[in-house]
């Protein structure tokens, strides 16, 4: 007989919000799965997991050099993870902070290689200001284009990222060309009056990327500004009803991304390259979002897993030296250890339901039916 | 044997959800070469029901028997096997594909060369009366053309049991004469149809019986040769229960806010309100009924300024509210409160808590950049403690809360916020009783304190019995604003119908 | 004066340039065809680049390689599948985490080689070098302009078209392609037309992610000479997924369409050093935000942009 009821064998189900403590413990098993996998890695082409990782986390630490360091790899990851943060916070999807880093950086320049004759903290405000203003217009762009005419702002951040690289090897090779420069073309040094001073061994980069922190963190949590962009990233239907000039927000709030990704730009130059590089971004607005998702979009866990990923970066260098295993093992772990919370994510988010295994569903209303159509139209925008 | 002759034939089919039955027990039953309408008020269980034919729900207690034998349905691919078809109210089409490329998509076997296939759809248009173009992509399609093309899809596969959920809801009265004509085709072509819909008179024109639904009871088929449109009223809203809802009398009801001539068109084109004018008066709850989608939604949205009425004027002390935003409302010091029906994707942010939410439309007062959440936390805290609001706390996202206590959150902040006109759409829908008494009760505290009151509802029993007035919308015009008190559930539903309320006040008394 | 020799030397090293960008766009196409913008061509690209050398190097057999690079696309493809179609991710996030990923793990694997070898170098047996030269096919390659045109090219471009056009036929003929399409359009209709959502996108991602995979190969083995070389990829993948806006989501227009890059990539070399070479990198990507910006102001009609790019599909929610 055709009476017997089925179900499907396993279904996903949305679960009830699990505590901070849980949740948090699950992403700590995923880190530890990760570097249980990563070290199965290791392990396989013949070395002790143990005694890499313990070199990569004491190479970063072994002396206050190596410290600073690691700190200077840490400053860019962590401001272009702020400027992207405030972009997702409102769902727009701006994968643009490598162009919008090295546009701030091209910005800054100009005024370092053009106009050094002011006085040296004048110049660095002016560079600083400039910065931000070259990130925020790169960041405006795909914005106005998606408010005006639907413009898919993932894939045209994306193209706008090379666009802004290779304005940078355009003034490279002409233009800015260094005339005293031999062998490949280079932007010239830029004056000392023009370079960030150093703070206790480390360009004052780090000082500007504390101070962005708590400033994002406050923007968001604080501010009319930063509760609108919540708002508008939950639902525009909602920001319409409140009041809000959804337009207006987009705009305001992609200025600001691209602004502070672009002031990472001016930090690097000037802190760090002390010149404008094609490679002053390298990489770092994409490792950015990694830092952002994985923080969750708060400022503060951004800033640890900057320095999380920065003691990747330098760590596996010391093993390089040490062991001479190539520095790429820093990507590869990052990788792994994003792939593992990404899918732990989902276990906290969702569960599994196996067939004959019937629980009490949360009631469903038609609130909650409305809540989901309208939660799914928001992320469609 | 006599089961033979049934297409489907449900027996006590039953399905909960959560805390909520939406279907309880419920026969059903269509033979081949007939058309059944299943007729019942929004949320009487008619689309649930058909959902577990076309196989989307499963069942929990009860048979369905498809030609005779149980069957039991898994998914829409076992409900298409079995030959039955249904044509959702929203369409699931794909839009840059041409008509012919939707109605083969996800059938077995190879793609058909164009030809080919073009032929097979122009015979099956032929068959049954449709015309469509099969090389029409579906986004340059009316909302018309569209549906035919559902139909056809299903027709394709092979159905002879198709179920349409309410087809006329996006049709023009053109339309649907034309889709009717082709149901009357297909039963004639054997197929068995049911229709679900709340239009009585379309169950009269198109059915050959009726099933009525009644919060998701089955209250029995009748022949629809034997019926009228006042019987088939008393049958779909029941003889008046009393709810014990109190209604205490208006005092010194004046005009607050004058619509007049509104004409308000939705993004596709068409007329939501067509030249609408009426009047809200203070210390008085006015209920707007009608069917859903006649209006109701663009009528509130469009008072609140979220959208911008096509023509006519909303005047309010004399100023014309038209076409402002709810910004500039809001500066011009006029003090509305508007409880959306999509609660959680309207008048919530979902993810945020409770405080967050109180802040909505308050977080602009007060100079400097910042927002002060002291009060609105006070105001969270003090709205659990008196609508005994049940949450894991004010910070926790109110997406985690139950449906009846994510309204008290919105219905709450929208009273705090002192309103002289305070707009309710489908405020109660999905709570359960006690919530709804509490929302009852809520709304005659504005009333007393002179708030004008509109509740756009759904359940003629409440609207009878809470109101002052009641409005009634039907395609976008109003058919009557009749007294609360003096009209009978069975008149408001003919007026729901289109008929005017001098017709229907005429009709009921003689 | 322009002579025809040079016309046609110019195009045999366009279509040449353009090869890897064909792997890469048609894969991607794939992907993106069932609604995954899959950000980590890059990586998938650069692990089958490491794989297909590795193998080569093994067997010093060409079809061998092929095999390897497009079965570890695949395998890096399957990550993404993993966490985009089964956990829902973020699809943005895991692309450009899975690109990190990938140029790491090959940069390593390659640094790991070069350390075995001992001669500080990673190199192709010589018989491999040799099956990766332009083909010559007797009579046919002979002929004149013509045979030049047509058969004058390496096999990782014959089968690149190969593979464009099977692509393009299963997209657009086939009823499997029909339904991939479906979904990459609006997931719920493709659901309840009784599509096997989640099953035809693994298909295709995986399929897409093999295909990126022997474009990696073509980096690694032909580009360089048979000599391993760290970021061999060298932002390929990136061009490719502008490519694919190019293309308009066609794998026959891939063809053309990377043939056209190509063409831009090399152009440097021909031009007078007046214009600066910036301007040539830098047009695929300027002509792609033109291409994505005209198709946005026609409005959602008039681009091939497949409507539901970017979101999963969750079926509780429709």
């Amino acid at each position: 007989m055709g009476t017997a009821k089925k179900e499907p064998l396993l279904r996903v189900v949305k679960h009830a919000e699990l505590s901070t403590r849980q949740s948090i413990g699950l992403r700590v098993l995923a880190v530890v799965l990760a570097l249980a996998v990563g070290g199965l890695f290791i392990a396989l082409i013949g070395y002790n997991p143990f005694e890499i990782y313990a070199t990569i986390v004491s190479g970063c630490f072994r002396s206050p050099m190596a410290i600073q360091a690691t700190v200077k790899f840490c400053i860019p990851m962590c401001i272009s993870a702020l400027g992207v943060t405030l972009a997702f916070k409102m769902r727009f999807w701006n994968i643009g902070g490598e162009g919008q880093l090295i546009m701030g950086a091209v910005f800054a320049s100009f005024f370092a290689l053009f106009c050094s004759g002011m006085p040296h903290l004048l110049l660095l405000a002016v560079m600083f200001i400039a910065g931000f203003v070259g990130g925020g217009l790169w960041g405006l762009i795909p914005a106005a284009c998606r408010e005006k005419w639907g413009t898919n702002e993932t894939l045209f951040t994306l193209m706008l990222n090379y666009i802004a690289l290779y304005i940078v090897t355009f003034l490279r090779d002409g233009p800015w060309r260094d005339p005293e420069a031999a062998g490949f073309n280079k932007i010239a040094r830029f004056a000392p009056k023009a370079m960030l001073d150093k703070v206790f061994g480390v360009h004052a980069g780090w000082i500007v990327m504390l101070i962005l922190v708590v400033l994002v963190f406050l923007y968001l949590k604080k501010t009319k500004q930063g509760y609108e962009i919540g708002v508008v990233g939950e639902s525009r239907d909602t920001a319409r009803y409140a009041g809000i000039n959804v337009r207006r927000v987009v705009l305001r709030t992609m200025f600001l991304s691209g602004g502070i990704a672009g002031i990472g730009g001016m930090v690097q130059a000037t802190g760090s390259d002390i010149t404008l590089s094609a490679g002053v971004a390298g990489g770092v607005g994409f490792t950015g979002i990694i830092i952002a998702w994985l923080a969750q979009l708060n400022p503060f866990v951004a800033l640890i897993v900057s320095f999380a990923f920065s003691i990747l970066v330098k760590g596996s260098s010391v093993v390089q030296s040490a062991y001479g295993l190539s520095t790429d093992c820093a990507d590869i772990l990052q990788g792994i250890i994003l792939f593992f919370i990404m899918a732990m994510e989902f276990f906290i988010r969702y569960k599994l339901v196996f067939r004959g295994h019937r629980e009490k569903l949360p009631v469903k209303t038609a609130a909650d039916t409305d809540a989901a159509s309208g939660e799914k139209e928001a992320e469609e925008k | 044997m006599a089961e033979q002759e049934y297409a489907i034939r449900c027996d006590k089919i039953t399905k909960v959800f959560g805390s909520v039955v939406a279907n309880d027990q419920i026969d059903l039953d269509v033979r081949y070469g007939e058309i059944l309408a299943l007729l019942g008020e929004n949320g009487s269980g008619k689309t649930t029901l058909m959902n577990m034919i076309s196989g989307i729900y499963h069942p929990d207690g009860g048979t369905i028997y498809v030609d005779g034998r149980a069957a039991s349905i898994q998914s829409p691919l076992d409900a298409q096997n079995l030959g039955v078809g249904m044509i959702h109210q929203h369409f699931k089409l794909v839009n840059i594909f041409s008509a012919m490329e939707n109605i083969e998509l996800g059938t077995p076997g190879k793609k058909l060369p164009p030809k080919v296939l073009r032929r097979k759809v122009e015979d099956l248009c032929e068959k049954y009366g449709l015309e469509t173009d099969p090389d029409k992509p579906i986004h340059a399609m009316s909302v018309s053309e569209k549906q035919t093309v559902e139909i056809l899809k299903v027709l394709y596969r092979g159905a002879r049991i198709l179920i349409l959920d309410e087809p006329t809801a996006v049709l023009t009265p053109q339309e649907t004469d034309k889709l009717f004509a082709i149901l009357r085709q297909m039963r004639k072509a054997g197929c068995a149809v049911i229709i679900i819909t709340h239009k009585l008179n379309e169950v009269l024109s198109i059915s050959d019986r009726v099933t009525i639904l009644r919060k998701g009871k089955s209250y029995g088929t009748v022949n629809t040769a034997e019926v009228n449109v006042s019987k088939l009223t008393e049958l779909m809203v029941g003889r008046a229960v009393t709810l014990e809802i109190d209604r205490p009398k208006p005092e010194d009801p004046e005009d607050i806010l004058k619509l007049v001539d509104l004409t308000v068109r939705r993004k596709d084109g068409s007329v939501a309100l067509d030249d609408v004018s009426f009047s809200i008066r203070t210390g008085e709850i006015l209920g707007v009924a009608g069917v859903a989608g006649s209006g109701q939604k663009e009528l509130c949205e469009t008072i609140a300024g979220l959208i911008q009425p096509a023509q006519g004027a909303i005047l309010y002390k004399k100023e014309n509210l038209a076409g402002k935003t709810p910004r500039e409302l809001i500066e011009m010091g006029i003090s509305m409160s508007f409880v959306p029906e999509d609660r959680l994707g309207m008048g919530l942010v979902a993810g945020m808590g409770m405080t967050d939410n109180m802040l909505l439309k308050t977080y602009t007062q007060g100079k400097g950049p910042f927002v002060d959440r002291a009060p609105a936390r006070a105001m969270a805290e003090s709205l659990v403690e008196k609508l005994d609001i049940v949450t894991a706390g004010v910070e926790a996202p109110v997406r985690m809360m139950s449906g009846g206590n994510v309204q008290k959150v919105l219905l709450g902040r929208e009273i705090e916020s002192n309103p002289d006109l305070l707009i309710t759409a489908y405020p109660v829908r999905g709570l359960d009783i006690n919530s709804s008494y509490l929302v009852y009760d809520l709304l005659n505290e504005q009333k007393k304190k002179g708030v004008a009151v509109v509740y756009i509802g759904e359940d003629l029993d409440v609207l009878l019995q809470l109101c002052d007035r009641i409005l009634v919308l039907c395609h976008g015009k109003v058919t009557g604003v009749v007294d609360a008190a003096a009209v009978s559930k069975e008149q408001i539903g003919l007026m729901m119908t289109g008929e005017s309320a001098q017709e229907v006040m005429e009709y009921g008394n003689g | 004066m322009i002579s025809l020799a040079f016309i046609l030397k110019f195009i045999v090293a366009a279509v040449g340039a353009g090869t890897p960008l064909l792997f890469g766009t048609v894969g991607e196409i794939m992907s993106e065809k069932v609604g995954h913008l899959n950000l980590g061509v890059e990586g998938m690209m650069s692990v089958g680049a490491v794989a297909g050398f590795a193998a080569g190097y093994a067997t010093g057999n060409l079809a061998c390689a092929m095999v390897f690079a497009f079965l570890a696309g695949m395998l890096s493809a399957l990550i993404y599948a993993v966490l985009t179609v089964s956990f829902m991710a973020n699809q943005n996030v895991i692309g450009l985490t899975l690109t990190i990923f990938g140029i790491g793990f090959a940069n390593f694997v390659g640094v790991y080689m070069i350390g075995r070898t001992g001669t500080n170098n990673w190199q192709l047996p010589a018989n491999l070098i040799e099956q990766m030269k332009n083909v010559d096919i007797p009579f046919l390659s002979d002929i004149p302009v013509l045979g030049k045109l047509l058969f004058s090219y390496d096999p990782f471009t014959y089968v690149g078209i190969a593979i464009a056009l099977a692509c393009g036929w299963y997209l657009f003929r086939t009823k499997a392609g029909l339904n991939a399409q479906a979904i990459g359009e609006n997931p719920a209709a493709a659901d309840a037309a009784s599509i096997r959502v989640t099953k035809w996108k693994y298909i295709n991602i995986l399929l897409g992610g093999g295909i990126c995979g022997i474009g990696g190969a073509y980096c690694s083995m032909v580009i360089n000479g048979g000599v391993w070389i760290s970021d061999c990829v060298g932002g390929l993948g990136w061009i490719s997924v502008a490519l694919v806006i190019f293309a308009a989501w066609k794998p026959q227009m891939a063809i053309l369409g990377s043939f056209v890059f190509g063409a831009l990539r090399i152009l440097k070399y021909y031009m007078p050093a007046v214009i600066p070479i910036a301007f040539f990198n830098m047009l695929p990507f300027v002509i792609t935000a033109i291409v994505l910006l005209a198709a946005s102001i026609r409005g959602a009609k008039g681009s091939h942009i497949p409507e539901n790019l970017g979101n999963n599909y969750f079926r509780e929610e429709r």
